[in-house]
């Protein structure tokens, strides 16, 4: 007896239900889907740097090819809205790090200011040194 | 199922060193290559500057670490993604990705080999 | 501010239904009460027949978990007057099967609980003879926050991978497998690590950090989850180059 009322109960359970689009459905799930979806033009900028050596590679035509191709209007576009993302990544990325990282020193834990103050350092000064490197020296 | 576990966290390590890495060295990269020097905002390097730059051991170095872990942090995120947005799983996707970024770093390697 | 307030409530009747309607009631609104109070006058004065759970209504023992106007919320901390004019609706917890109208079944999450040892795990009990077990201030921060834990499933609710993989393993089950992992008194990470380094334990998470959103109770159960990838990381190259292990 006992055994047909539990199974009856069970077939009337409603199961959950998940749309496939339940991302569109709160603004901070798109926003994590869009921060996601960032890493796309981390792919995209890889390839481009790869066609930039290769065209260094091939020679100075090539390369003056490879830099005029650069500035179609199409590439352009691509290239500003990659630069967005990407900012966006690395805002993103670096926000999740003091909740990622529990950094000790001694008894005392870095406050997630520090963590977080450290890797925007980081990212200025490798931005300095590439600049530098690519417009100076 | 026994090969994704024991893969995980690998993988996942690959994706947080690419996630920095990317973070740190693309932003400033794609402002470079991408916008200021095709509008003109700063002149174009010489070909001699780039060939200089390029072929020094260090930057090559640090090039392909920056390829290799930007593609494989492309890959695991790019999988999830499939999955948490579109509800694509299993492992054939899995190995597109994680294929396509090993590629991409074999052809990374063989580039920055060549421009020395 | 209104004095009265329409909720919409789901309802779910087994025995007379297949799918879940709702229903509508016209309450007062004085500004102190929360949504918990406004479904007790609708089950005390309206329809009797409406089911949901409740206990303490303090905010201390995870009972009325609801989702409230789309958000997972401890009805019995989320005031009325803040959703003025109205209508409220009121659901029962998402990604949860229903048992009747906001009730869920509970099941999965009590199973997860439990699988992760959520006790102090030692590899040989000290006797009692040798007195308590000393732990500093220092040591206690380690892990009090994620103690502060009360099962309320609000984060399960919230996330979209939990929605999507019933198999993962889940947010506060992860936290409250850290706090004992952090916990000085205790040797049972080992034993835990088995379960939650499988692909539906932690490492099913993409970091939407909804969870640590919706907590009542401020635990941060992302924080934890990525924390524990870290170390669960590192722990397997270390097994990698030292099968043998270290220490």
């Amino acid at each position: 007896m006992a055994q047909s009322v539990q199974s009856e109960y069970q077939q009337r359970v409603l199961p959950p239900r998940v749309s496939t689009f339940w991302w569109l459905e709160k603004g901070s799930y798109l926003v994590f889907i869009l921060r996601e979806l960032s890493c796309v033009f981390v792919g995209w900028f890889v390839v481009y740097l790869l066609m930039l050596v290769r065209a260094v590679i091939q020679g100075d035509a090539s390369y003056q090819a490879f830099m005029a191709w650069s500035a179609t209007t199409p590439i352009l576009l691509l290239n500003i809205v990659s630069f967005l993302f990407l900012v966006f990544h690395a805002v993103t990325f670096f926000d999740a790090a003091p909740q990622a990282m529990v950094v000790k020193l001694g008894p005392n834990k870095v406050p997630g200011s520090l963590i977080l103050a450290g890797h925007y350092a980081g990212w200025a000064a490798a931005s300095a040194l590439v600049i530098w490197l690519v417009v100076g020296a | 199922m026994a090969v994704r576990q024991h893969s995980e966290p690998y993988l996942w390590l690959l994706f947080s060193a690419g996630g920095v890495l990317s973070a740190m060295l693309l932003p400033v990269m794609v402002l470079l290559f991408g916008i200021a020097i095709p509008l003109g905002w700063i002149p174009v390097p010489t070909y001699e500057h780039m060939l200089g730059v390029l072929g020094n051991p260090i930057t090559r170095l640090v090039l392909f670490g920056l390829c290799f872990l930007s593609l494989f942090h492309w890959a695991h995120r790019f999988r999830h993604t499939l999955h948490d947005a579109l509800g694509i799983k299993g492992g054939f996707m899995a190995a597109l990705c994680y294929g396509a970024a090993a590629v991409g770093s074999v052809v990374a390697a063989y580039l920055l080999w060549q421009v020395g | 501010m209104p004095d009265r307030i329409k909720l919409q409530v789901a309802r779910y009747r087994p025995e007379q239904e297949s799918a879940a309607t709702f229903d509508e009631y016209d309450i007062p609104c004085p500004k102190d009460w929360v949504v918990l109070d406004g479904l007790n006058h609708v089950k005390d004065r309206m329809d009797g027949t409406l089911a949901f759970r409740w206990s303490c209504r303090m905010g201390v023992c995870g009972s009325c978990g609801m989702m409230v106007n789309g958000e997972p919320k401890l009805t019995c901390g989320t005031f009325l007057s803040d959703y003025g004019p109205g209508p409220v609706k009121v659901e029962p917890l998402r990604n949860f099967p229903i048992i009747r109208d906001l009730i869920v079944d509970m099941g999965d999450f009590m199973r997860k609980l439990v699988a992760i040892k959520p006790w102090i795990v030692r590899k040989v009990e000290k006797p009692l003879s040798e007195g308590e077990y000393l732990q500093t201030p220092d040591e206690l921060e380690d892990f009090k926050q994620y103690s502060m834990c009360i099962n309320c499933m609000l984060c399960y609710a919230a996330c979209p991978v939990y929605g999507l993989d019933p198999h993962f393993i889940g947010p506060a089950a992860i936290a409250l497998a850290q706090r004992y992992n952090l916990d000085s008194r205790d040797e049972g990470s080992d034993e835990r690590n088995k379960l939650l380094s499988e692909h539906e334990g932690i490492w099913g998470c993409t970091f939407v950090g909804e969870c640590t959103k919706v907590c009542p109770k401020h635990v941060d159960p992302a924080g934890a989850i990525q924390r524990y990838k870290l170390t669960a990381a590192v722990e397997t190259v270390k097994a990698f180059f030292m099968p043998r292990g270290g220490a």
